[in-house]
């Protein structure tokens, strides 16, 4: 009895697993249950049961209720999808001037909006890039198609490879100095002769157009969110879901509104990366200090001078990892929108893969790598640049920057003219190597793939097959064998001895909303997968992070690997794992630790280093070893900064498992990309967004609610 | 005299939803429970002072007694919920944005508590900020910067940022820059709070020197009441919102209005606030000794001198008439007297 008093928290939890446990064992499996494959849930069936609600036919195998829930939200995919048909094709007819044919036309509004959208991305796009390359789109846009038959010189010409190598290198001198400069020089020329330039150039206009298009947007909202607690009402939860939403899910919707191409990836992105800009910049505002701002108005300013020269840059810290994270998904997306038919290396690098030409794939992976650190190195120097006032300087060195552009343009076009001569019969390699005609490693790579293949098949078909059926498949059948009400009962219960009344009822709802979808079997594989990769990912990253932080180089080293592999696109990790493990789930999940393990390590080296210096002295003053002053002092200070890494690894491993469908899983994941090529695929592709969202918000509010609570009991914020 | 530069009439600050009606409802007689009882929290309670010309105003209190509210409420960084507040003649509260703005860029400096500098400025520039603001050209705003910053004595760190500075050095740039403007009115909401005790000592004396040189118009705040009689022209002392007292420091030591400012007067050491003519008998002119002491010398200075008198010793003014004198017993009384001895 006593025991019950001293720990009540402990018996409630207790009695909630027995409970837990209690339901799993008299809720028996139905005989008819099986975990239902590929296309069959699409065959229609005698066995099926059926309703319609809104005029929508529902089909589902009915079981207990107990067992699982009648998918009563299954209306909601094919709802969705005959809205937005009907808000694209037949919503608010209207005239519309057409320039080609010169007359009015009659066209839906959200149709017409989303046409003028697309043809002002594409404008965009094809300015950049028509800059870099070349092409004739541009002029056309200015002038007509006929024009252009009458006047067959005016044609963008494109640089020549050797002035944006130079352009890029001085722009990174001028922002931070040598060491970026010789960087940003040796990306360029190392893609050029690896014949990555054109693909390359076409990403680079990609996300020169995304990038700072989010970026604008998502300050903007975020300054519209800080002055109007109605404006962020209105985002807020906008902003949660699309924290834990797949990307891939947007991509299904966004391509019935905006059809197919480098435009629709463009706003897809932006729909992806202005939440979290939103969001940096709104916590980086409210924690300017409100003496900051008062002095700003002391100094005469207006409002527009306040939020541009005092809030704004006051919150710089903020906003600038924004800017890391909007660079960061354009880049994932660059890869992710070769799906719908965005050009540069995310296509190369889907199609190598598709290929399993794991040489091909690296040589892209690598390339959007490199473009992907230069650029977040190059925005972070800028953010951070300085002016001298004192400097005496002369017009030479005022303007040696541009001097030496100019100078490089004039050297780059005389050197692409000689190589006209020279390369006569050949390419130009002095103005573009071709794609095909570079250096290429591919199969030296594929070559080592094969040999690691041959030597080391036995032991990894082994491993592979120890992990699948000893590990993998129980673990699968466990998850699938909890009854949805047990499961329903777990999840609202620890929501209650967590956060009260409010949490349980958060938690229950986005639950509900997933075992009413018809994907309830699904969402529990992912949520396997993803179990599985965050207990790895945890177990590495928190080990990993508390040894790095017994040093403190390693410490500073370690943030800095996991800088570096955070600016990857998620889908480079699939290839090293599919170079050693092939096809199988055993990849998907290395994939999955491998990425998640970044913000375990990053906010566990964080979280110890949070805790404060004056604790370390009095705890070695109070005579602890090492050990005990970890256990006893910096671990419990550090844990709510460890958990909400746990939250992030959570985050991170339900993207990296959705996208581990395209090597080929059987989650949710799966069906998000079969949405993709199914015509009436936008509901649903976006309702399953949803359900994976919404797995990663129940997880949210757990930790998240736990770590606010452990925090104001620490006294610590 | 000439007009007031700040005059306060009835100011009242009151937070809460409901606060402007309940300040009606209340017709000028505000009890702070009554108001808490309604969820409102009473910041100013009826202050009504004025600031002349090149006087330094040192308002005191302990935290919560309101004084940041009310130099908010002048600097109407905050609006007062009822009263009258006139800048130069100026009615404060009826200034639209515009006409507020112009006042701040052109009359108006303030200097901070936790120093507010801007952290991606460097010294110079964050000191050239209020100017370019203005929309003085980059160079003339950096050059007059470069003025205060020898002004304050900051050569040599111009290209510093706030993180590299100490926390002195960092309240001299946010002086250099409460002064680049030039203005009229300085506020100064408790700077030196956030200083080592040597460096508050040393950052009183050079803020004196500059006042001596600048003659600003001053509104000071301060938790610290040995700072306020070191500084101050007049003191007001603040507390729950009310302005207890308002006085110069010598009346405020002498004449303490209520219990809670004789609370503070209790440990000053009279000595250094006190002056000859505080504490001298004007009544009696006659059969005094050879010494004579200047009324304006602080008593401390003098003591040593009066006290191996036995006679009353003649106390004169600038012109060396005599005004007055003091007994060797009344300096023994002040000093050591204790309240009984306050006149």
């Amino acid at each position: 009895m006593d025991y019950l008093k001293k720990y009540p928290k402990l018996f409630q939890w207790l009695f909630l697993l027995i409970i837990f446990f209690a339901l799993c064992f008299s809720i028996d499996v139905p005989e008819t249950y099986k975990f239902i494959r590929g296309q069959a849930e699409f065959v229609k069936d005698p066995n099926q049961s059926t309703y319609v609600f809104l005029g929508k036919e529902v089909r589902y195998y009915a079981f207990d209720v107990f067992w699982r829930l009648p998918p009563l939200l299954g209306w909601l995919p094919i709802w969705i999808n005959d809205s937005l048909f009907f808000l694209m094709n037949e919503w608010m007819p209207m005239e519309f001037w057409n320039e080609d044919t010169q007359e009015y036309k009659t066209r839906p509004l959200v149709l017409e909006i989303s046409r003028t959208l697309t043809s002002f991305m594409t404008f965009l796009i094809f300015l950049i890039r028509e800059t870099l390359l070349g092409g004739l789109e541009t002029i056309v846009a200015f002038t007509s198609w006929d024009w252009i038959d009458k006047n067959p010189w005016a044609e963008l010409p494109g640089l020549p490879w050797t002035i944006v190598a130079a352009g890029f290198a001085i722009l990174a001198y001028k922002l931070s100095g040598k060491g970026l400069a010789i960087f940003a020089g040796l990306v360029m020329v190392y893609i050029s002769i690896f014949g990555q330039w054109k693909p390359s150039m076409q990403t680079l206009s990609f996300i020169l157009v995304a990038a700072p298009l989010s970026f604008l947007f998502g300050l903007g909202l975020g300054v519209a969110a800080y002055k109007s607690k109605r404006v962020e009402k209105a985002l807020y939860p906008i902003i949660l879901v699309m924290q834990t939403m797949p990307q891939y899910a947007v991509l299904v919707p966004a391509l019935v509104l905006f059809g197919v191409g480098d435009h629709a990836a463009v706003i897809i992105t932006m729909i992806v990366a202005v939440p979290p800009m939103i969001l940096l910049t709104l916590i980086g505002l409210r924690a300017v200090p409100p003496e900051v701002i008062e002095a700003g108005r002391m100094s005469g300013c207006n409002n527009w001078q306040l939020m541009s020269k005092v809030l704004i840059p006051t919150a710089r810290r903020d906003i600038l990892i924004g800017v890391n994270q909007v660079i960061m998904v354009c880049f994932s997306m660059a890869v992710i929108s070769a799906f719908i038919g965005a050009k540069g290396l995310g296509f190369n690098l889907l199609l190598a893969l598709n290929q399993l030409n794991i040489g091909l794939a690296l040589e892209a992976g690598l390339c959007i790598s490199l473009i992907a650190i230069l650029l977040d190195k190059m925005s972070l120097a800028w953010a951070n640049k300085q002016t001298d006032y004192f400097g005496n300087l002369t017009f030479f060195q005022r303007n040696k920057n541009v001097l030496f552009f100019v100078a490089s343009v004039i050297i780059g076009i005389i050197l692409a003219y000689l190589g006209s001569f020279i390369f006569k019969d050949t390419f130009n390699y002095l103005f573009e190597v071709p794609h095909n005609k570079g250096i290429s490693t591919a199969d030296f790579w594929n070559k080592g793939v094969d040999w690691i293949f041959d030597t080391f098949f036995v032991y990894i078909k082994a491993f592979n097959t120890w992990l699948i059926v000893e590990v993998l498949q129980p673990m699968r059948a466990l998850y699938l064998r909890m009854p949805a009400v047990a499961t329903l009962v777990l999840v609202v219960g620890a929501g209650y001895l967590i956060g009260g009344i409010r949490s349980a009822l958060v938690v229950c709802a986005l639950t509900l909303f997933i075992a009413l979808s018809p994907w309830w079997d699904r969402a529990l594989v992912t949520t396997y997968m993803a179990t599985f990769g965050v207990i790895m990912s945890c177990t590495i990253g928190f080990t990993v992070g508390t040894l790095c932080f017994q040093n403190k180089r390693a410490a500073a080293f370690m943030l800095g690997v996991c800088d570096i592999f955070q600016t990857f696109p998620s889908f480079v990790y699939l290839i090293p794992v599919m170079m050693l493990f092939g096809i199988t789930d055993t990849s998907v999940l290395i994939a999955v630790i491998v990425y998640a393990t970044i913000p375990a390590t990053r906010y566990t080296i964080e979280g110890l280093r949070s805790v404060p210096a004056g604790l370390h002295d009095a705890a070695t003053m109070s005579g602890v070893n090492k050990f005990q002053r970890l256990t006893k002092i910096e671990f419990p200070l550090a844990f709510p900064h460890m958990m909400l890494g746990l939250n992030q690894t959570i985050v991170f491993a339900l993207f990296m498992v959705i996208i581990g469908a395209f090597i080929g899983t059987e989650d949710l994941g799966q069906y998000i990309l079969k949405a993709l090529s199914d015509k009436n695929g936008a509901g649903i592709g976006l309702t399953l967004g949803i359900c994976v969202a919404f797995i990663g918000l129940i997880f949210d509010n757990l930790i998240r609610t736990w770590v606010e609570q452990r925090k104001k009991h620490l006294g610590i914020d | 005299m000439s007009e007031p530069v700040i005059k306060c009439e009835n100011v009242y600050k009151i937070f809460g939803a409901n606060a402007e009606k309940m300040l009606q409802q209340s017709n000028g007689n505000v009890d702070a429970k009554t108001f808490q009882e309604n969820g409102c929290i009473v910041g100013v309670n009826n202050a009504s002072f004025e600031v002349s010309k090149g006087e330094m105003l040192v308002v005191m209190g302990l935290s919560g007694s309101g004084k940041s509210t009310l130099l908010r409420c002048i600097s109407r960084l905050t609006d007062a919920t009822g009263g009258k507040i006139f800048i130069e003649g100026q009615d404060l509260l009826k200034l639209n944005n515009k006409e507020l703005i112009d006042l701040r860029r052109n009359k108006m400096g303030m200097v901070f508590q936790s120093f507010a500098l801007l952290p991606h400025k460097t010294v110079v520039e964050n000191i050239a900020f209020p100017l370019q603001i203005k929309g003085i050209k980059t160079e003339d705003s950096i050059s007059k910067a470069m003025d205060m910053v020898k002004l304050v004595g900051l050569d040599g760190r111009e290209n510093y940022f706030p993180r590299e500075l100490s926390g002195g050095q960092q309240q001299r740039v946010g002086i250099a820059r409460s002064l680049a403007v030039e203005p009229d009115i300085w506020f100064l909401d408790e700077p030196f709070s956030a200083l080592d005790p040597l460096i508050r000592k040393e950052m009183q004396d050079e803020f004196l020197r500059l006042q001596e040189k600048l003659q600003k118009t001053i509104m000071f705040i301060t938790h610290d009441f040995d700072e306020a009689l070191k500084l101050a022209d007049r003191i007001a002392i603040m507390k729950d919102g009310i302005i207890e007292q308002l006085d110069t420091p010598a009346k405020i030591v002498l004449n303490p209005a209520t219990e809670y400012v004789r609370k503070f007067t209790e440990e000053v050491p009279r000595e250094k606030v006190l002056l000859i003519q505080d504490v001298m008998d004007t009544s009696n002119t006659g059969n005094l000794g050879d010494l004579k002491v200047s009324k304006d010398e602080v008593i401390e200075n003098v003591a040593e001198k009066i006290l191996s008198q036995e006679r009353s010793v003649a106390v004169t003014d600038e012109n060396n008439k005599v005004i007055g004198s003091i007994n060797p017993t009344k300096i023994i009384n002040t000093v050591f007297g204790g309240r009984k001895n306050s006149n």
